[in-house]
């Protein structure tokens, strides 16, 4: 019963999500949210902003510091669950 | 379950291969600034070299080279690098990873600041990427149970 149910509640979730993508933007379409604000930013800025001549790097370490930081928090938490689960003494 | 396997030929080529894959992990890493490659990139290349010394040689010779408690405690110091380079521009009162205040704090000018400031963090990530993959490894091949695994071979 319990399965069941989960099921029903994965499909519809499944399905929402499915028909949300629908309302994306066109892939590589030039007037897409980001391509308006964030892209040009970075790429325009980046020397005047950060001093760092490569904008992968300046984007990786600077703009989106905190999204490296969590990254690193997020394998840090995955070996420590590993070793929460495997480690198990039996 | 993780076999002695007594090959010469396995045993010697990762021998001689294993400084340079870990010579090659730092390239990797130290070059990630201007060319492909980085903190992620380097760690899982360096994990590689402890991953092949476990599997060339044995668990006893992996845990020798890296021991269990050094390899958890590099878990944990990675993201604390990470942390702290952002928390130390706080000194200065600026922003949370602001690395140009970097410079007030060592001799350098606050381009060449931003310049060790994201290397710092990038070492920190390459750390805790290096000691996770090979903490995660070890635990799987072993089953969880490391020098026990050993004992019940007979070794």
């Amino acid at each position: 019963m319990n399965k069941i149910a989960a099921l029903i509640v994965t499909l519809i979730v499944g399905g929402v999500l499915f028909y949300s993508t629908a309302f994306f933007p066109k892939w590589g379409d030039p007037k897409q949210p980001a391509s308006i604000h964030v892209s040009p930013r970075y790429i325009e800025m980046t020397l005047a902003e950060t001093k760092v001549p490569n904008a992968v790097t300046s984007v990786l370490a600077d703009y989106r510091g905190y999204d490296t930081m969590f990254e690193t928090s997020v394998i840090f938490t995955a070996g420590i669950a590993v070793m929460m689960l495997i480690r198990r003494s039996r | 379950m993780v076999k002695d396997l007594e090959d010469v030929v396995i045993r010697t080529v990762s021998r001689i291969l294993i400084p340079f894959i870990q010579i090659y992990g730092l390239y990797v890493f130290v070059h990630g600034h201007g060319s492909p490659g980085g903190g992620f990139q380097g760690g899982c290349i360096v994990a590689a070299s402890f991953i092949l010394l476990a599997v060339a040689f044995n668990l006893r010779e992996s845990k020798r080279r890296l021991k269990e408690r050094t390899n958890a405690i590099f878990c944990a110091l990675g993201v604390f690098i990470y942390a702290g380079t952002g928390y130390l521009s706080f000194l200065y009162s600026g922003n949370f990873l602001d690395y140009g205040q970097l410079s007030n704090l060592f001799p350098t000018d606050p381009i060449k600041a931003r310049y060790y400031g994201m290397a710092m963090i990038e070492l920190g990530v390459q750390i805790t990427v290096m000691a996770v993959m090979v903490s995660i490894f070890l635990d799987l091949i072993t089953a969880g149970k490391h020098e026990k695994t050993l004992e019940e071979d007979g070794k």
